[in-house]
C-alpha cells in the first residue's frame, strides 16, 4: 500500500496527504524522542546550575569549581522554605519539589502585587521562598535569599548571602539577567560584586538603607557601609538592584522573617 | 566527481560565500557574536543543522510534492533544529542559556532554507550533505571572525581567558563598548564584505542605477 502511494504522481491529492503525514510521523518521533532521551540529563545539569549559584552565593565555591566539588560544597547547607504570609519557615512544602518561578505564576500559590507594592516590578509574587542556611554549632553563620527584581530590559536573578548578624552582606551572586552588555550587565562582573561584600543592609530603625549611589562611594564617608558604587552608564539597572533590595528586604520580602530570625534564631 | 564534492564544499568559503556574498543569516550573526564561544556553539548549531536538513531534503527530493515542498523543508528544519536545541541544552548548559532564543531562530535563518530549496532538493543526498556542510562553514568563518574582533575588542579577552588587561581589572585596555552591542557586528561584516570584494572583482554587483549626469559634480 505505502509502494503503491509513492508511485502515485507527485500532485496527486493522496500522495501529498500522504508525504505530510508521513513527514509530520517521523519529525515527531525524532524531536520527542529527542526531548525525552535527554530529559534526565537537562535536569541535572539545570539542577547543578542551580547549586552553582547558590555555593558561589554562599562564598563556599568559585563559578568554574567540578560538579563533584558543587554538590560536596551544596550539602553543607540547609535547604527549608520560607512562608511570606507567616514570616517564618514552612517545612511541610519539600524545597526539593519546590519551583518558586512556576509558583510566581499559579494564582493558588501566588498573589499579584498592586502598583505601589511592587516596586522591584515582579508583577506576582510567590508566597514561598527557597533559602539556604550555613549553620554550625555556633549558630548560623551564612543565610542565602534568593532576590530578582527589573532592571532596564529583564528581570535579573540573584542571591543575596547574609552573616550570622542578617544585616551584613556576606556576597552576591547575579546569575541571570539580560541587561545592555558592557553596561547594566556588568552587574554580574565579580568586581563589582565584590564589593558588596561587608556592607550593611539594614539602617537603625530597621529599615532597608543599602543602595546603589550615583557615582564611585567615598569610603571615608560614614553612609558607605550601606552605599554601592554606580555600575557606569546604567542608571536605570541600578536602580532595578536598588529597588529589589528594598522589595525583598522590606515588609513585603524577608524583612518580618528576618526580625523574627534574628530573635529566635534558627 | 572529487572536483566538484570539494568545490560544493569550498565554494561557500569565500567565492560564494553565505553571508559576505549572498548576505544572507546576518541577523544572528549580529546577535550571537558578543563572544567567540556563542560564535563557535551556534557555528556548529548551524552547521549540523544546515547538512543535516540538505540531506533529508535531498533523500525526500522524488517524492516531494511541490505544492507543499517549503512546508516539508521548514517542518525537517525545524524538528532539526529542536533537536540541536535539546543537546545543546543537556551537554552545553551555560552556553545554550546565553544562545537562548537563537538557536530556535535557526528555524528562519534564511541559509538552511535557501539551501535545501537551491539545492537539495534537485541534487543527489551526498552532495546535498556536502552543501550544508560547505554553507554552514562559510556562515561559520565569518561568524568566527566576527566573534573574535568583538570578544577581543569588547571585552579584552577571547574564549574568556584575559588578552588584553582591562582597566576595570587593573590593567591598561579600556574596552571598546560599542562592540559588546549588536550594530558593531554590522560595521564588522561590513568591512568584511568590503575586503573581500576588493580581493576579489568579479563579486562586485552592477550598479542598479546610473546617477544622473546633472547630480555629479566632476561633469558640470
Amino acid at each position: 500500500m505505502i509502494g503503491g502511494l509513492l508511485q502515485l504522481p507527485n500532485d496527486d491529492a493522496r500522495k501529498i496527504v500522504f508525504v505530510a503525514l508521513g513527514l509530520c510521523l517521523v519529525c515527531s518521533l525524532l524531536v520527542s524522542a529527542s526531548a525525552v532521551l535527554l530529559r534526565p540529563i537537562q535536569q541535572a545539569e539545570a539542577a547543578l546550575d542551580q547549586q552553582r549559584n547558590v555555593v558561589v552565593a554562599a562564598g563556599l565555591g568559585s563559578p568554574d569549581m567540578a560538579a563533584a566539588d558543587v554538590a560536596a560544597s551544596f550539602a553543607q547547607l540547609q535547604v527549608r522554605v520560607v512562608d511570606f504570609e507567616t514570616g517564618w519557615f514552612n517545612d511541610s512544602i519539600d524545597p526539593a519539589t519546590y519551583d518558586p518561578r512556576a509558583a510566581a505564576r499559579d494564582p493558588s500559590v501566588s498573589s499579584a502585587l498592586t502598583r505601589a507594592e511592587d516596586t522591584a516590578r515582579i508583577g506576582r509574587q510567590a508566597r514561598y521562598a527557597t533559602v539556604y542556611l550555613q549553620v554550625s554549632d555556633n549558630g548560623l553563620q551564612r543565610i542565602v535569599l534568593p532576590i530578582h527584581g527589573y532592571g532596564l530590559w529583564s528581570t535579573m536573578y540573584a542571591y543575596l548571602a547574609l552573616e550570622g548578624d542578617l544585616n551584613t552582606v556576606a556576597a552576591v551572586a547575579f546569575y541571570e539577567q539580560a541587561e545592555t552588555p558592557g553596561l547594566g550587565g556588568e552587574v554580574q562582573n565579580p568586581r563589582w560584586q565584590a564589593s558588596w561584600e561587608g556592607k550593611l543592609v539594614f539602617g537603625d530603625e530597621g529599615d532597608v538603607r543599602l543602595r546603589v549611589i550615583k557615582g564611585q562611594v567615598d569610603r571615608s564617608s560614614p553612609q558607605a557601609q550601606w552605599q554601592l558604587d554606580a555600575l557606569s552608564g546604567s542608571t536605570l539597572t541600578a536602580n532595578g538592584v536598588s529597588n529589589m533590595l528594598s522589595f525583598w528586604l522590606g515588609e513585603e520580602g524577608f524583612g518580618p522573617f528576618l526580625n523574627k530570625l534574628r530573635r529566635e534564631g534558627v | 566527481m572529487a572536483s566538484t564534492s570539494s568545490k560544493v564544499v569550498l565554494d561557500p568559503l569565500v567565492d560564494n560565500n553565505p553571508i559576505t556574498l549572498q548576505v544572507l543569516g546576518i541577523c544572528s550573526a549580529l546577535a550571537v557574536t558578543t563572544t567567540l564561544l556563542n560564535a563557535i556553539i551556534m557555528s556548529l548549531a548551524l552547521t549540523a543543522v544546515t547538512a543535516c536538513s540538505n540531506g533529508a531534503v535531498s533523500l525526500i527530493r522524488h517524492h516531494t510534492p511541490s505544492a507543499i515542498r517549503i512546508i516539508v523543508q521548514m517542518t525537517i528544519i525545524a524538528s532539526l533544529v529542536i533537536v540541536v536545541d535539546q543537546i545543546l541544552q543537556a551537554y552545553a548548559y551555560e552556553t545554550s542559556k546565553k544562545l537562548s532564543v537563537f538557536v530556535g531562530l535557526i528555524i528562519t535563518n534564511c541559509i538552511v532554507l535557501g539551501r535545501a530549496e537551491a539545492f537539495a532538493s534537485k541534487n543527489p543526498v551526498g552532495l546535498s550533505v556536502l552543501d550544508g556542510l560547505g554553507n554552514g562553514l562559510g556562515y561559520s568563518v565569518i561568524l568566527l571572525i566576527v566573534g573574535a574582533v568583538r570578544e577581543l575588542f569588547g571585552s579584552g579577552s577571547l574564549l574568556g581567558m584575559p588578552v588584553l588587561p582591562l582597566t576595570t581589572d587593573g590593567g591598561w585596555y579600556q574596552s571598546n563598548g560599542l562592540l559588546l552591542l549588536p550594530p558593531s557586528a554590522f560595521f564588522i561584516i561590513g568591512f568584511i564584505i568590503w575586503g573581500v570584494r576588493t580581493w576579489k572583482r568579479d563579486q562586485v554587483e552592477p550598479a542598479e542605477h546610473q546617477i544622473h549626469a546633472v547630480h555629479r559634480q566632476e561633469v558640470v
